[in-house]
């Protein structure tokens, strides 16, 4: 199949897509699951980032 | 020479470079306070955060170093592939940055050493960690630096120590400047263009050698050619695994290829200081959930693509390489026309002179050019092609640009260089912030008590790590240095980091001292394995040479010991110590656990 013979290397090729095609499907299917409100310590975190970053 | 390369493509890198540089700052002054940053965390598309991701996660380290690593061994190594999507994608992006991203803003932490020592309320984890990191992050960054410099040395025919110094000054340049924390936009550009340059490398590739199947099929055709150093040690072609067993040094690539490159570099990924903190930035885990769609596919094209044409490499040099001339040595198939020659030249009067100790496997082709003496014997001057590895001069880190250099037209070596150029930025830039902070933020402040007070020290650490890295990158030249180099560094985070990592996001009982246990346990026992054992690093490092007399490994003569991956013993220590330690010690207040795991 494909061109290659060995079992183990046609298994790992196959996966590679396969994997890919997981990350794809479930993005999919999650890709609005999870939003989340703005909590202080996101405010917190985020404001603590950008100061280390304007100092340096 | 230098004078050779075109005024238009130094143009264009020029004009590639603004542009990168343009991005940085309007990102930048775009931000102007923290709440504009998570309403404008809002607009940040998925697509940019997954691209963003993937540029830091893959460097030329990847493409260039591994993808010469697979034109050595072949297409098992896309096992690593296969672990950097399910593992560096899917397993990372489901199920640990949701819960690192909300831990890490809970706890404030802004470094990886910051995150695990507040969930563990341990001062000495984040020095400990930030030393780590310091001290082994430039042996990475030489990886990619690397990485980088052979393929500009490649293409526009330069020296490899002129190469490097260009491409340093470029990426210490960038670094200064203002990338330096990989300003998502730009790191998309970059991943963009990354992902380009490799769809465009594999669709040349497989239509140069005559289509998918038809590729593979000529690959495992060519598998009598295997070097006989290689099939000692188990290469059985280029489209076949490696041979599987233990005790016998017949087996040793097998465990090369699955525990050093499939698990040491695979499954360190989860535990690496510079993509952990990028969890953080995002604002949902709905945007982590559509960040995956993007990182799946972007993965398979980097590395899956890089892997697949550094083994294909070798079926076209075998039918498109530079002929090489001399006299038969060895017949190896008569049928498929496939011989060992020893190398030869034509001297000036028109006679053959062999080559010193120049033998290489080749596929023949036409009549014999001429006849000469050997051994008191008239033997016929045939012409062949052979495989990768002989037309890169023996170095596997050459591959990768040797054939984009002779395979590919001049324009897509542009577009390539620009790839790497990419590939190397977005990776350097994310890891020299994280050798600074870790000297600023995890080492100097928490030893000297002034919290915020370590701008200057974080600005002499990146300094400090880019000379490190390049003084590295200088020295070491051996064949497969980048892919040793990144599997060390993946291996060594994985052992001292993984096991108090998914400690810290998964189990609330997992206590202080396990997590400092299991840190200094992985990090001894890789250290030791390294030093001692792993015939390649030990003899690198010389000490067991002096030790034992001369021996590479105190387990030399013992296999396939010598070639096991570090990881496969220092990772299961660490977590065997996580465990046990954590049920003989005191857990955390109930008071700090809920803090930590509020929303996770």
């Amino acid at each position: 199949m494909l061109g290659i013979e060995d079992k183990g290397v046609l298994l790992v090729y196959l996966l590679c897509i396969g994997s890919s095609a997981l990350c794809v499907l479930y993005g999919i299917i999650a890709r609005n699951r999870g939003d989340e409100p703005i909590k202080p310590e996101d405010v917190k975190w985020v404001t603590e980032e950008e100061k280390a970053d304007k100092e340096l | 020479m230098l004078a050779e390369i075109g005024l238009q493509q130094i143009i264009i890198v020029l004009v590639y470079l603004l542009v990168v540089i343009y991005l940085g700052i309007l990102g930048y002054t775009r931000t102007k306070s923290a709440s504009d940053y998570l309403v404008a965390g809002r607009q940040i598309h998925p697509f940019v955060m997954a691209l963003s991701y993937g540029a830091t996660f893959i460097s030329t380290s990847a493409i260039v170093g591994f993808g010469g690593v697979a034109g050595l061994f072949g297409m098992s190594v896309l096992w690593l592939t296969f672990l950097n999507i399910f593992v560096g994608i899917f397993i990372a992006f489901v199920f640990f940055a949701p819960r690192a991203r909300r831990m890490g803003h809970g706890l404030d932490a802004h470094t990886f050493p910051e995150f695990l020592a507040r969930r563990f309320q341990s001062r000495f984890i984040q020095v400990f960690s930030g030393i780590i990191i310091f001290l082994f992050i430039p042996l990475y960054a030489a990886a990619v630096l690397i990485g980088g410099s052979v393929f500009v040395a490649s293409q526009f025919e330069i020296p490899y120590t002129v190469a490097l110094l260009v491409f340093s000054i470029i990426i210490a340049a960038y670094v200064i400047i203002g990338g330096l924390k990989g300003v998502m936009y730009s790191d998309a550009l970059q991943g963009s263009i990354m992902f380009v340059g490799m769809l465009l490398l594999l669709i040349f590739t497989y239509v140069k050698i005559g289509g998918l199947t038809e590729a593979h099929e000529k690959l495992t055709s060519l598998a009598p050619l295997v070097p006989g150093k290689l099939q000692a040690i188990g290469h059985r072609g280029w489209t076949a695994m490696p041979d599987f067993g233990w005790g016998d040094t017949k087996y040793n690539l097998w465990w090369i290829v699955i525990s050093t490159i499939t698990l040491g570099v695979g499954i360190g990924v989860l535990a690496q200081p510079q993509l952990v903190v990028r969890f953080m930035t995002v604002k949902s885990r709905r945007e982590l959930n559509r960040a995956v769609i993007v990182g799946g596919i972007f993965i398979l094209i980097m590395t899956g693509v890089a892997f697949t044409v550094g083994a294909l490499a070798n079926a076209y040099f075998a039918e498109n390489g530079p002929a090489l001339s001399g006299r038969v040595v060895k017949v190896i198939d008569a049928e498929k026309n496939l011989a060992v020659l020893q190398i030869m030249k034509s001297g000036e009067a028109g006679t053959w002179e062999d080559v010193p100790e120049k033998m290489a496997p080749v596929k023949l082709f036409g009549d014999p050019i001429g006849r000469t003496e050997a051994g008191g014997q008239t033997a016929e001057i045939r012409q062949g092609r052979s495989i990768a590895i002989v037309y890169a001069g023996g170095s596997a880190d050459e591959i990768i640009p040797m054939y984009i250099k002779d395979a590919m037209p001049n324009w897509f070596g542009l577009l390539f260089l620009l790839t790497l150029l990419s590939a190397a930025m977005s990776t350097l830039s994310s890891q020299f912030h994280t050798v600074g902070t870790s000297i600023g933020r995890d080492v100097y402040e928490q030893v000297t008590g002034q919290h915020g007070a370590s701008t200057n020290i974080t600005r002499i650490g990146i300094v400090i790590g880019i000379i490190y890295a390049v003084v590295i990158s200088y020295y070491a030249r051996e064949s497969t240095f980048i892919a040793r180099a990144t599997a060390i560094f993946f291996g060594l985070c994985a052992s001292a980091f993984l096991p108090a990592f998914i400690g810290a996001l998964y189990f609330r009982r997992m206590t202080r001292a396990a997590a400092i246990w299991s840190m200094l346990i992985g990090f001894v026992v890789t250290t030791f394995w390294l030093v001692f054992v792993k015939a390649a690093e030990a003899q690198t490092i010389g000490l067991v040479q002096k030790v034992t007399g001369g021996k590479t490994s105190i387990l030399s003569g013992k296999p396939n010991w010598d070639v096991v991956d570090p990881i496969l013993i220092a990772l299961p220590i660490s977590i065997v110590t996580a465990i046990v330690v954590s049920f003989f010690t005191k857990p955390p207040s109930k008071e700090h656990l809920d803090a930590c795991f509020q929303g996770a």
